[in-house]
Formats: structure tokens, C-alpha cells, sequence
């Protein structure tokens, strides 16, 4: 058990060292002096002896390397090239939209599928049929819709025709709905399919008929009993959600005008402000992988099958 | 020998097949058809130029001259539409392939390499999926600038992971399957064996997977335009249609929803097929 977490931990920063290590290659592998390289089309007096003095240019490339990662574990991202300030300055003062964002819609989008999976999967005749049918459907539907489209049917929907949401803008919860719901509903979809797939299987084993037999309810036997045996493949979808979320807050900040982090990462990327880029890439990676190893560790403690296995 | 079928015989080969497939397979296979041949004849289903604006006959709601509308500057949304799945489909197309041949060599180098370079390959699907995808893209796009091209390789890096694990596991399961034993058993060379049989069986999987994966891609690709950093108006690609058609969606539903329904449609219609070619063949795709 305890060699299982201790593995498992290291195997996370092993990931967020290459992934560091990465970026850090990508950058030197690219043709042409780093300075332009970094640069970009950009330029003003004084900005490649930044980019020098910051990168430690003028030393050795594994001292550049072993001050990059240092800098890194320091927290040091860098100064942005456009902005002219602490990159973690800038993406601190935008933080907090973001994570609003995102984690309304990971709570919505968790909630939506264990509902529509835990209520209509594994049944074969009757309304369960049916509406395992269409739930299903919906799940395929939303799993494929592009969540800016999306977004710009619920803005026709509820902001233009019904007036009840502001079309754009963070101000307070009203203005949440619509970008929360966005981001949810595509992975509300892939996740309740994956519940779904893990429910009929679970639904199918022998335990099942012993708890039926007893004559529990079926609403109680898929609440207590089959749903904690689902969960697994769900909660490896732990750190796929994270980024999900991350990615898509970029497109649905955008598609509805809120500020954060997606807003600050698009207008880095449109000026190629590599510092605020990186660090904003790295921060995903950081973020993704600690959930991931976190939630891996913590279903050790769930499970006692996989302590063994 | 010969009348021992080496793979599980598919519904398919078998007479009436089309009985045992699925309805919504079905209309799946119909749409792709048909967007298959609108994208080959564009001017058989449409008379009018995607790029030629009509101004006088501009935001004009569908009807039964302009099916789906017209946009800002008149120009027809149907047209724009049809003439739209050329782009958005063969970028779609082409970053799929580039996660495929990467995650292909990686995947079967990791599946039959010894463990260190199996774990190699792993730790590199593993950072690659580390970063969230869209950001992995954007971070791509940074460094390449925009573009078409760009873009699609963008898209496609971040698609390597997810080819190169289920590939991967795909070998894995070949390597270990009884006629790759018995062939070196007997004596065939690993080269002989690779080429032969374990390849063969390998690549067998990857139509399927393909299938199911290139919804992701045209997802993806629409995203980036979305975002204004692949193709540049006025291309009709879906993703800049559906940017364009947000400037005015106050007045306007029908140049942003018809373009969303072509993406929308598409991709299920994808994943309809893909996923009933996995059941049919047995081919795991996570």
C-alpha cells in the first residue's frame, strides 16, 4: 500500500519534470536564436536582453536548464513580454473568474451524469428502455457538440429570445449560468457514458440478483450499491475532467466575453507572449497531474481490491 | 487449414448483414454519404459561390431560395455550409493523421520494444496528455504561428497520446496472441513475424479507431478557427463561420446554427459508425 502511494507520487513528478523538460526542449528545438525564437514578431528596445538576462543566455545550456527548472519550483514564471509585469501577477488577478467558471461546471457536469446514468442505465424493457434510449442519445449529441456552438445556442435561447441572462460579462452568479452550463453539458455527456458503461456492468454481476433478492428497491440498490461499484472508471477520468475543464474555459470565456485565465491565454497566444503561454500551459500541466495523482492515491484508501492487485 | 477462419468471422460477412446493422448507423453511413458527395460536387447541391456577397440580399432569414439564409454580407449560409466541410473535414483529416503515423510508431515501438522503451513511450503519452488539449494546441500555435497547416499540426500533437496507448495495448495483444507464438515457434524470423503477422493485425485496428477519433480532430480544428487562428475569413471553414456568425447572433440565428448543426451532425455520425465497427470487430479503443 504504502509503496503503491510512494510509486505513484513519483511517477507525478516524474510527469511534471518531463513535462517541464519538454517545453523547455520545444523551446530550444525550434530553428533560430532563442531571443527570436521567444520573441516572436515582437520588439522593442531592451526586450532580447531581457530575454537573454532572464533565460541565462550567455551560459551554459545545462545551467540554463537547471536555472529554468529552479526558477520553475520557485514559482518564478517569468515576466510577460506584452504586459511588462510577473506573469503570476497577471494570471492572479484573472484567476478567480476561471476557477468560478470551471468549477461550477465540473460540480454541474458530475451531478448531470451521475443523475441521468445512475437513473436510466442497464434497463432492458419498458419506460427504463426508453429512457435509457434517449438519454444515450443526448449523451452522443452533447459529447459532439463543439461547446461554443453551444454556447451560442443557449446566448439565442436564453439571452436574446428569453432575456433572462446577460449575454456577456462576469457580473455575479446570473452571468455564470450560461458559461457554466456551456462547459458542462459536453462533459456531462462523456462522463455519463462512461458511468453508464460501468453501471450495465456492474448491473450484470451476480451480487446484484442476491441484493434484488433481498428486496431492496431498485432505486436503493443502484444508489448503495451498484453505483459505488461504477465509480472507478469514472474517477480515472479525474485528471482528463481537470483538463477538459481548463481547455474548454478558454473557448467558452471567449465565445462569451468573460474575463480569466482562457481570456488572458488567447490574447498571449494572438501577440505570442511566450512567457504568459508557458506558464499558463505548465500551470495546466501542474494542476492536471496533482489531481490526477491525488485522486489515484485517494481511491487506494476507497478500494481495498487495488491495494492488493 | 484453410477453412479455419484466423479471426472471429464479423455480422458483416454474413448475409443480410444490412438487417443486423443498427438504424442510426445506418442514417450515420447516409449523412457521411452524402456530405461525401456535397464536398465532391459542391455545385450540384448548390448554385451559389460561397465568397460571393449579394449585400442587397443580405440577413435574409431561410428560405426556399437561400435554404439556410444569408449572412451579414449576403452571402448564401448553405453554400457556405457545403462548400465549408472541404475545409474543416480535411484539416480534421490531416491532424488526425498526424496523431496517427506518431502515435503509431510509438505505440507499436513501445508495445514490442523491452520494457525501458515501453516505459519510454509511455512517459511520453503520459506528459503529452499531462498538458489539457486545447492548451497543448494553443501552446503549439504560440511557437508555429497561425495558420492552416499550423493549426492541424497543433491539433494533431495533441492527439498523439490517445493513439499511441490504445495502439499500443493493440500490439501488445497481438504479440501475445497464439499464431505470433506459434509462428516464432516454428522458426519464422522477427522481422518475418512483425511483417507478416503482428503489423498486419496491428493496422487492422486502426480504421476503427480512426473513425472513432476524427470527431475529436474536427472538434478541435473547428475550436482553433473558432478562436481565429486557423483558416481567415472569408474561407467558409465551420469554426470561422461560427466566429463570424457570433458578431451577429442578436439579429441573426441562422449563420451560426446551421454551421454548428454541419459540425454537430458530423461528428456523431462519426462516432455512430466508429463505435459499431469497434463492437463488430472487438477492437478496444480505450
Amino acid at each position: 500500500m504504502v509503496r503503491k502511494i510512494v510509486t505513484r507520487l513519483l511517477t507525478g513528478l516524474l510527469v511534471l519534470w518531463l513535462a517541464a523538460s519538454a517545453a523547455f526542449v520545444a523551446i530550444h528545438a525550434l530553428p533560430g536564436r532563442i531571443e527570436d525564437v521567444l520573441a516572436g514578431d515582437l520588439s522593442y528596445p531592451g526586450l532580447r536582453e531581457s530575454i537573454a538576462a532572464q533565460w541565462g543566455l550567455d551560459h551554459s545550456l545545462p545551467w540554463q536548464y537547471g536555472r529554468f527548472l529552479l526558477r520553475l519550483a520557485h514559482g518564478d514564471l517569468g515576466i510577460s513580454f506584452v504586459m511588462q509585469q510577473p506573469v503570476l501577477a497577471v494570471l492572479g488577478s484573472q484567476l478567480w473568474p476561471t476557477v468560478q467558471l470551471a468549477a461550477a461546471a465540473g460540480v454541474l457536469a458530475i451531478v448531470l451524469a451521475l443523475v441521468v446514468a445512475t437513473s436510466t442505465a442497464g434497463f432492458s424493457g419498458g419506460a427504463g428502455a426508453w429512457a435509457s434510449r434517449i438519454a444515450s442519445t443526448l449523451e452522443l449529441a452533447f459529447t459532439s457538440t463543439p461547446v461554443f456552438w453551444l454556447g451560442m445556442l443557449l446566448l439565442i435561447a436564453f439571452s436574446f429570445h428569453w432575456r433572462l441572462f446577460p449575454v456577456s460579462g462576469a457580473a455575479g452568479w446570473c452571468a455564470l449560468v450560461l458559461p457554466a452550463v456551456t462547459l458542462a453539458l459536453p462533459t456531462a455527456g462523456v462522463l455519463s457514458q462512461v458511468m453508464r458503461e460501468a453501471l450495465e456492468t456492474t448491473l450484470d454481476k451476480p451480487f446484484v440478483m442476491t441484493v434484488r433478492a433481498r428486496g431492496v428497491s431498485e432505486a436503493a440498490l443502484r444508489v448503495r450499491h451498484v453505483l459505488r461499484h461504477a465509480l472507478l472508471p469514472v474517477v480515472t477520468l479525474g485528471g482528463w475532467l481537470i483538463g477538459g475543464l481548463l481547455g474548454g474555459a478558454v473557448i467558452t470565456e471567449k465565445m462569451f466575453g468573460r474575463p480569466g485565465i482562457g481570456s488572458v491565454t488567447l490574447a498571449a497566444v494572438t501577440s505570442q507572449d511566450v512567457p504568459v503561454v508557458l506558464a499558463v500551459v505548465l500551470l495546466a500541466a501542474f494542476v492536471h497531474v496533482v489531481m490526477s495523482t491525488l485522486l489515484d492515491v485517494a481511491y487506494l484508501f476507497i478500494d481495498p481490491r487495488l491495494r492488493n492487485s | 487449414m484453410s477453412d479455419l477462419p484466423l479471426s472471429p468471422v464479423s455480422p458483416i460477412a454474413r448475409p443480410g448483414w444490412a438487417s443486423r446493422v443498427p438504424v442510426p448507423v445506418l442514417l450515420a453511413a447516409a449523412f457521411l454519404a452524402v456530405l461525401a458527395f456535397s464536398m465532391a460536387f459542391p455545385r450540384v447541391v448548390t448554385p451559389y459561390d460561397p465568397l460571393v456577397s449579394d449585400v442587397a440580399h443580405a440577413m435574409q432569414p431561410p428560405d426556399a431560395t437561400h435554404w439556410f439564409g444569408t449572412d451579414r454580407i449576403g452571402r448564401d449560409v448553405f453554400s457556405r455550409v457545403i462548400y465549408g466541410a472541404r475545409y474543416s473535414l480535411l484539416i480534421g483529416l490531416s491532424s488526425m493523421i498526424v496523431s496517427l503515423l506518431v502515435g503509431l510508431v510509438l505505440g507499436v515501438t513501445a508495445g514490442l520494444g523491452r520494457r525501458a522503451v515501453d516505459e519510454g513511450a509511455s512517459r511520453v503519452f503520459d506528459v503529452l496528455s499531462a498538458f489539457p488539449p486545447v492548451l497543448l494546441s494553443l501552446f503549439v500555435v504560440t511557437f508555429l504561428g497561425q495558420g492552416i497547416v499550423n493549426m492541424a499540426v497543433a491539433v494533431g500533437i495533441a492527439g498523439i497520446p490517445k493513439f499511441g496507448r490504445v495502439l499500443r495495448s493493440q500490439t501488445l495483444g497481438v504479440r501475445r496472441a497464439d499464431y505470433v507464438t506459434h509462428a516464432v515457434t516454428f522458426g519464422m524470423s522477427r522481422a518475418r513475424v512483425f511483417v507478416r503477422h503482428i503489423l498486419p493485425n496491428v493496422l487492422a485496428a486502426v480504421p476503427v479507431i480512426a473513425t472513432i477519433d476524427i470527431g475529436s480532430a474536427i472538434i478541435a480544428v473547428s475550436a482553433l478557427s473558432f478562436l481565429g487562428l486557423g483558416p481567415q475569413p472569408p474561407t467558409p471553414e465551420w469554426g470561422v463561420m461560427l466566429a463570424e456568425g457570433r458578431d451577429v447572433l442578436r439579429v441573426a440565428w441562422w449563420p451560426s446554427v446551421f454551421p454548428g448543426m454541419a459540425i454537430t451532425l458530423t461528428v456523431m455520425a462519426f462516432s455512430l459508425i466508429g463505435k459499431f465497427l469497434a463492437r463488430v470487430y472487438g477492437v478496444r479503443t480505450r
